[in-house]
């Protein structure tokens, strides 16, 4: 089954929202192999309302035909108002009213044609094949099975990479969010739905805003696992451009997603519930608007002895340095961020007293010095000693001595 | 019709007497500390636990074993450290599938800290939330409103998440269906004075105060060496 699209406005577009095949036969005619969507829609009359429906939706004028094969549905797009659908087998019939210059014959072939009277397809179907090839040849042949409806070929479809961009320019400079928004979630809508048709999704959306007297404002968007989540990517733009706002009115929008296959994933039985990808990514993006970009993520270890040896991914990646789960408990220690400069007495070589902000007193239990180093091939070369104290305060405590001088790292809890 | 007629119909409806009052116990999670598993049960899920204690009591340390615990399980767990003060090595070291965990750092904001907490029960999927408010000084914390405890019990309940609060006091009152007080019993050092020594680790007292009578447990978290 063939639909063909007749008249003015982006017909491709929307021939690409309902199939993979599509070739632009001529400037304002376009034909699509709807074959498989009577599973989505039903009947050839609700694929031809659905396409309708589509084309009144972007406010495209056009004549809609749907046949059995492409040229037919050319024809009767071309020749009928409206929306017209051949039943098989019927397309003589339908066609039979149509003048002969819907099918453009050659300038000599109309000549010869109107010279014999010939008008109308039905009169054109009529004629015996073989008194045809003796005097039209093989044009004339091909123009007798287009006015009888059974001319079979296969549609020149559009190679066109994939592509998933929108743009709107505005009428007018656009200065807040919210009415930002309402632009952008018409162009991810737009982009969601295409995705969806071509059964992909996304994991990377690029948004460029040209603003009021030069200059571009760019953001991406990137997510952990593909999706077509609308609703889900307007938040996270809303919290983006909230965090990292255009300076200057906006008056172009362009937006754009990276195609990617959907991922689909059967959780087992007895598999604990983990939060759901998009949702999550919403939740941390409405968290680091709250306390700040970088301070939020999964925490992983790097493979040194040097102190805050570790990194923050903004996703788990599985990619730090693994350690054994211990037997028993282990004594944790808690961060001073930074590490609070301290003022430590000495006595017999050892520390005697500590004062630090919010930490006093007396040593009463230590062990160390602890010697550590590392790096010393780089320029980042460290080296410090390390007391694990008790002080008479009731805490317990890491010390280490620098070059800078004495420091409470953390405390043991 | 009274209450009481109707409650009647239905139970003779129903063939037999049914259970009105009684709330479905929670389902627990082990702590990952055989002591206070035996002691209290488990953490409730849907539901929150405070774990309390001076610093050096032990408290970090119970925390980092139920994350180990949980994630170890596969769980999804959450640190929302109001201070900065989690120190990734120190909970590997305890058996805490990092891959697992999110750190949420706040700056020194319990606000930030409560609204963060907030959003992740909202999103679900959570194991284990912990609020990390052990470095707060007392007064920031107890300018948390009642209020506020009590719409986080509510957020929290009816789902699996086990929601833990650390701090150097009780806060959340009655909105906390499970209180675990933490003190240092004692501090091991190995080796003569003078000499290297070697903090070993210390041993930690865990009171459950909450519900019903207090019962003690108690745990050695190892140190050094």
């Amino acid at each position: 089954m063939f639909a063909c699209m007749h008249g003015t406005g982006n017909l491709t577009a929307i021939a690409a929202e309902f199939s993979p095949l599509v070739e632009q036969t001529s400037a304002d005619t376009v034909t699509l192999d709807v074959s498989g969507l009577d599973r989505l829609f039903g009947l050839p009359q609700e694929i031809a309302s659905a396409i309708a429906r589509r084309m009144r939706e972007v406010g495209v004028e056009a004549r809609l035909a749907l046949a059995s094969n492409p040229d037919a549905a050319i024809c009767a797009a071309r020749g009928f108002a409206g929306v017209s659908v051949i039943p098989y087998g019927d397309e003589a019939k339908f066609l039979a009213p149509l003048p002969v210059s819907i099918l453009a014959p050659s300038a000599e072939l109309a000549e010869t044609l109107e010279r014999w009277g010939i008008r109308r397809l039905h009169e054109l179907g009529a004629l015996p094949p073989l008194g045809i090839a003796e005097r039209l040849g093989p044009e004339g042949l091909r123009l007798r099975e287009l006015a009888r409806g059974e001319a079979e070929r296969k549609l020149a479809a559009i190679d066109e990479p994939l592509l998933f961009e929108d743009a709107v320019e505005l009428d007018y400079p656009v200065e807040l969010l919210e009415p930002l928004a309402f632009i952008l979630a018409r162009l991810i809508n737009g982009l969601c739905t295409r995705l969806a048709t071509r059964a992909l999704a996304t994991t990377e959306l690029r948004l460029r805003l040209k603003l009021e007297a030069g200059g571009v404002h760019e953001r991406t968007l990137r997510l952990p696992v593909p999706s077509t989540d609308a609703k889900a990517f307007l938040k996270l733009w809303q919290l983006d451009l909230e965090a990292h706002p255009p300076v200057r009115p906006v008056i172009d929008v362009w937006m754009q997603a990276n195609p990617v296959k959907p991922q689909a994933a059967q959780s087992g039985l007895y598999v604990p519930a983990a939060p759901e990808p998009v949702k999550l990514e919403l939740t941390l993006a409405r968290i680091r608007a709250i306390v700040g970009e970088q301070r939020v993520g999964w925490p992983e270890l790097l493979d040194t002895h040097r102190p805050e040896g570790w990194r923050m991914a903004a996703a788990p990646t599985g990619g730090g340095v693994a350690v054994a789960r211990p037997a028993s408990t282990r004594l944790a220690l808690r961060m001073y961020r930074p590490p609070r400069l301290a003022r430590v007495m000495l006595s017999a070589g050892q520390p005697g007293f500590v004062s630090a902000e919010g930490i006093r007193g007396k040593v009463l239990e230590l062990a160390g010095p602890w010697r550590s180093s590392g790096d010393w091939w780089t320029a980042q070369a460290w080296s410090r000693d390390e007391w694990d104290v008790a002080l008479s305060d009731g805490a317990l405590y890491r010390l280490f001595c620098e070059e800078r001088g004495w420091f409470v790292e953390g405390s043991y809890d | 019709m009274g209450a009481a007629v109707l409650r009647k119909d239905f139970e003779s409806l129903l063939g037999g007497q049914f259970d009105w009052q009684s709330r479905r116990a929670p389902e627990l999670a082990p702590t990952g500390v055989s002591g206070v598993d035996i002691a209290t049960g488990g953490l409730p899920r849907g539901a929150l636990t405070e774990i309390f204690g001076p610093p050096s009591s032990g408290r970090t340390s119970l925390l980092h074993s139920i994350l180990a615990s949980a994630t170890a399980r596969g769980e999804v767990c959450a640190v929302v450290d109001a201070e900065d003060a989690f120190d990734p090595p120190s909970a590997a070291a305890a058996g805490v599938r990092l891959e697992h965990l999110l750190w949420v750092r706040c700056g020194h904001s319990a606000e930030q800290a409560l609204r963060s907490a907030d959003l992740l029960i909202q999103g679900g999927g959570f194991g284990v939330i912990a609020l990390d408010f052990s470095e707060t000084p007392a007064t920031g914390v107890r300018r948390i409103s009642l209020t506020s405890w009590f719409r986080m019990r509510r957020a929290v309940e009816h789902t699996p998440a086990v929601l833990v609060s650390v701090a150097r006091q009780s806060n959340a009152k009655t909105c906390a269906s499970l209180m675990l007080e933490c003190s240092r019993a004692n501090g091991e050092w190995s080796g003569a004075r003078g000499t290297s020594r070697l903090l070993r680790g210390i041993g930690v007292e865990v009171a459950r105060r909450k519900p019903g009578r207090a019962v003690a447990a108690r745990f050695e978290a190892k140190g050094r060496g």
